[in-house]
């Protein structure tokens, strides 16, 4: 059994493209695509069960950041909404056959970098920069290493957690495959004969169980951690204005 | 002696996955408290069911972070191999 990260497609001496890149592209692609989709032809009585569906996505969104981040922030939607789109549809990508762009670590430690910069603005906005720099040195000056790994940790662990949730994800229904499928050459193979010789390449116990732990793994899990890297980057931004 | 010190460090290092693995441990336990602790709310105010899963689901999933660590750890160890080249 082999472990392997997203396929690298084109390579030269200082570029390389990974499958995971080309994945997001098409997952954008898409989501763009969708939302074009959705909103065309849109009226002030809706009529049509697309404009239906993407208001009440939009809804959704307005009122999740309403309830997380305040009235203040209501134009922050559209980001939160950004963020859960492509966090879903890369994770869920999967289940297509595509490797998952969030089982890079390079994929979501970008998006959690991007979320970090806006969280140090919001710092910078709420306390001004010399009032940031010297949250660095509180409560007292000797915690200000302590200080910077914390810093440093928001984006770190925002990453971690995520690709940490779906990598495990892929590394376990891998184990189950491999695992199901030594089992089946097994049973099969003892079948006498040659009827138990041809049996033998057949992972017939590949069937089926592994759909149910996809289920958790792939849906459940993807959703869930979508959720919650776009909460936290809702509670994030809202407490760094709070300074 | 190459190949010796080699399994020698492979074996370290899946040891060493199993062991990080335990802090999984920690998480496990902390992440069914507080799914208790969001059921006896819930049972309390059940009219605030939406607001309770929803905070109870961030801090599950901020306190799962030592368990990704963990994770990630084992996986380095296993997939990466970073000790052989310390050889």
């Amino acid at each position: 059994m082999e472990v392997n990260g997203a396929k690298i497609i084109y390579q030269n001496d200082w570029f390389f493209l990974s499958g995971s890149v080309v994945t997001t592209w098409v997952v954008m692609a898409v989501i763009t695509l969708l939302c074009i989709f959705l909103t065309r032809n849109l009226k002030v009585h809706a009529t049509s069960k697309r404009q239906v569906i993407a208001e009440f996505l939009v809804k959704a969104a307005n009122n999740l950041v309403k309830g997380n981040m305040g009235e203040r922030f209501s134009y922050y939607a559209p980001l939160a909404a950004a963020v859960l789109a492509i966090s879903v549809c890369s994770s869920l990508s999967s289940l297509l056959g595509a490797f998952p762009p969030t089982g890079d670590f390079s994929t979501v430690l970008g998006w959690a970098l991007v979320i970090f910069t806006l969280i140090t603005y919001w710092k910078i906005k709420a306390s001004g920069f010399g009032g940031y720099l010297k949250s660095y040195l509180q409560p007292v000056a000797v915690l200000l290493p302590i200080n910077i790994i914390s810093e440093a940790m928001t984006p770190m662990s925002m990453a971690f957690r995520h690709f940490g949730n779906i990598a495990s994800g892929m590394i376990i229904s891998m184990l189950v495959y491999s695992a199901l499928g030594a089992l089946s050459a097994t049973v099969l193979g003892a079948i006498p004969g040659v009827v138990g010789q041809v049996l033998k390449n057949v992972p017939i116990f590949q069937v089926g169980l592994p759909a149910i732990l996809s289920i958790y793994f792939d849906l459940f899990s993807s959703c869930i951690q979508a959720f919650i890297f776009c909460m936290l980057m809702m509670v994030n931004i809202k407490l760094a204005s709070e300074g | 002696m190459e190949e010796l010190s080699r399994a020698i460090v492979l074996a370290g290092s899946a040891i060493g996955a199993g062991l990080a693995m335990i802090a999984g441990l920690g998480p496990g336990i902390g992440e069914g408290f507080a799914a208790g602790k969001a059921l006896e709310a819930i049972g309390r105010q059940p009219e605030a069911k939406s607001d309770i899963t929803s905070t109870m689901i961030l801090g599950i999933a901020l306190s799962e972070t030592t368990g990704i660590y963990s994770f990630i750890i084992a996986l380095l160890l296993v997939m990466v191999n970073p000790l052989i080249g310390r050889l």
